[in-house]
């Protein structure tokens, strides 16, 4: 039996190799769009996995509110384009202004959630807070839904068609690069804010011993605020983008999104911050391949299959260790 | 200068702390010893404000510190080198000792104090890029203590720096430590299983039980006494 079941196993992988290889060979540049496709969507994955996996390193919590987060940003941003829109603003400006009205928002939200529903129950058993994150989930989606609509909203891309990007456009598009390269720029700074600077030592303190950090005067609640707050400000700038992207936003964006970027997460090994990145990559990459050459009804089942297989052979993740460095 | 009067602290129903008084003086090393869940940790504990008191006073210099919050324990120059050490295992030797030196804004005296600890222990300036995890028992006691020195404090409070280490390294690390004291006129408490040793570094000492303090004195005196002998030294 398990003779062969192993020789099934082997010949089915080499039937999806011998068909992928042909394809890859037959059309390479079909093979690349999937590529670039998948890279800009696991980029987006990263901006919003890497609010779970800080949150999840330095309390172990999982911030089931977190996609709304995301969402926030996106609806900010829309409200301030078409506003600033009506009234004729130049372009650039909206742009800007846009970024930094979804950024601000979402931080305040993020700040606010962990005020209201995690603070008070730092001490609880750890379903108590999970349940207050669902609770805050469900709470901020209907809250949107009831002060928008329910309906999606067209989304002006704010990021224009770039004319030198032009001979390109049809294998990757002025949007699609723009979120690649805004999603590596804000990793670098990132890293660097982590590696470099006073409140991400702090961080990385904190996540590795709290008791230890507050003995060194660490204040670990402004600490925990700090965390939200960025993981906030990067998953509202993945918003922006992903609505830039798709062209229509509604209240419910976030919940796919988030469940997507916890996956990505879980894939990289929760925790890590380099594992959140490369797991969203993953993540993003293989999806594109998958609904590119099998089946695309099955995009969102794929996603799942994964974080099933992940949580049965390899709960750690691709990064995580046993005690995985968080932060 | 530093002074406990008959506190209380609780963990949920446990009663850890019974009223305990302690005091000392400026310039002092004083030892607490007592068997194994005496409640020794939780002394510190409850000095440095991560385990509350319920009841009860502590003072410095005068002034009321019961319930403030661990970080504004030590601005107010308490640091304490908890039991187990609890190095950050993942942040490199230097930024162990950048935290230490986390309230700090003077960087020229924080190179100065880098330069110090790197002095009492030179194999932390070799290992300075190292991952803290990756240290012995003996190193990482030695980085906790330096990263304690790096925010200056007025008092430094030892839990068991003794527990684990080889009897070569405990003599190291406890002439260090009276080394500290005498040059840099810092108080030091420590809490300790080993008796002898930590009597015979200390000016003055407290032996505890079960949640009380049932005998202070000299270290000397409590060295001879019959008591203590019996029950910590093991004559
Ligand atoms: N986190 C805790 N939760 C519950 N009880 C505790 C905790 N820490 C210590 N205790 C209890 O408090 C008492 C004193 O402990 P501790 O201060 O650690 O003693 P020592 O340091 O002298 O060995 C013990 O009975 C111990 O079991
Ligand atoms: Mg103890």
């Amino acid at each position: 039996m398990r003779w062969i079941s192993i020789l099934l196993g082997l010949s089915g992988t080499g039937a999806v190799g011998f068909f992928a290889v042909r394809e890859i060979i037959m059309y390479p540049m079909y093979f690349f769009e999937l590529f670039l496709g998948g890279l800009t969507r696991g980029s987006i994955y990263a901006l919003i996995a890497l609010g779970y996996t800080m949150v999840y390193g330095i309390i172990q919590l999982i911030n089931f509110a977190h996609g709304e987060i995301y969402m926030i940003g996106a609806m900010t941003a829309l409200i301030v384009a078409t506003v600033l829109g009506m009234w004729g603003w130049n372009t650039a400006v909206i742009v800007i202004l846009a970024f930094v009205f979804a950024i601000v928002y979402s931080c305040a939200y993020g700040f606010t959630v962990e005020k209201i529903a995690y603070k008070p129950l730092r001490n609880a058993p750890r379903l108590s807070a999970l349940i207050s994150a669902i609770g805050m989930s469900l709470f901020l989606q209907n809250y949107v839904m009831l002060a928008q609509t329910p309906d999606y909203l067209p989304f002006q891309s704010l990021i224009p068609d770039f004319q030198f990007w032009e001979p390109f456009a049809h294998i990757i598009t002025s949007v699609e690069i723009t979120i690649i390269i805004t999603t590596v720029i804000v990793m670098i700074l990132l890293g660097l804010l982590i590696k470099f600077t006073r409140i991400g030592k702090a961080m990385r303190a904190t996540a590795q011993d709290k008791v230890m950090a507050a003995l060194l005067g660490i204040n670990v609640n402004n600490v925990i605020s700090a965390t939200f707050v960025v993981g906030s400000a990067t998953a509202a700038i993945g918003g922006v983008l992903i609505a830039c992207h798709v062209g229509q936003i509604n209240f419910y964006i976030g919940f796919l999104a988030g469940l997507k970027a916890f996956i990505a997460a879980v894939l990289g090994g929760i925790g890590s911050i380099p594992g959140a990145v490369l797991g969203s990559l993953v993540l993003g990459i293989s999806e594109s391949f998958f609904t590119g050459y099998f089946w695309s009804e099955y995009e969102d089942v794929f996603a799942f299959a994964i974080l099933v297989l992940i949580l049965i052979f390899r709960p750690s993740g691709i990064l995580g260790r046993h005690d995985t460095q968080k932060v | 200068m530093l002074k406990l009067s008959n506190i209380h602290t609780y963990y949920g129903n446990i009663h850890a702390l019974k009223g305990i008084d302690i005091e000392v003086e400026e310039g002092e090393v004083i030892s607490l010893i007592g068997a194994n869940g005496a409640g020794k940790s939780t002394t510190l504990m409850t000095t440095s404000g991560i385990v509350p008191a319920k009841k009860g006073t502590i003072e410095l210099n005068g002034e009321d510190i019961t319930y403030l919050p661990p970080d504004d324990i030590v601005k107010k120059g308490i640091c304490q080198v908890p039991e187990g050490r609890r190095i950050f295992p993942y942040l490199t030797v230097a930024e162990n000792l950048d935290m230490g030196a986390f309230l700090r804004n003077d960087n020229d005296k924080i190179k100065q104090d880098l330069a110090y600890v790197y002095e009492l222990f030179p194999i932390l300036a070799n290992r300075r890029n190292q991952a803290g995890g990756t240290l012995s028992g003996g190193e990482q006691q030695m980085l906790a203590i330096s990263r304690a020195l790096m925010s200056r404090p007025k008092i430094l409070l030892l839990d068991e720096p003794s527990l684990g280490l080889a009897p070569i390294v405990v003599k190291q690390i406890f002439s260090i430590i009276e080394k500290i004291n005498q040059e840099s006129r810092t108080t030091i408490f420590i809490v300790e299983q080993n008796a002898n040793l930590a009597l015979k570094a200390a000016h003055r000492g407290y032996v505890m039980e079960t949640g009380r303090i049932t005998m202070t004195d000299t270290g000397e005196n409590l060295l001879a006494n019959e008591d203590v002998k019996k029950a910590y030294l093991g004559i």
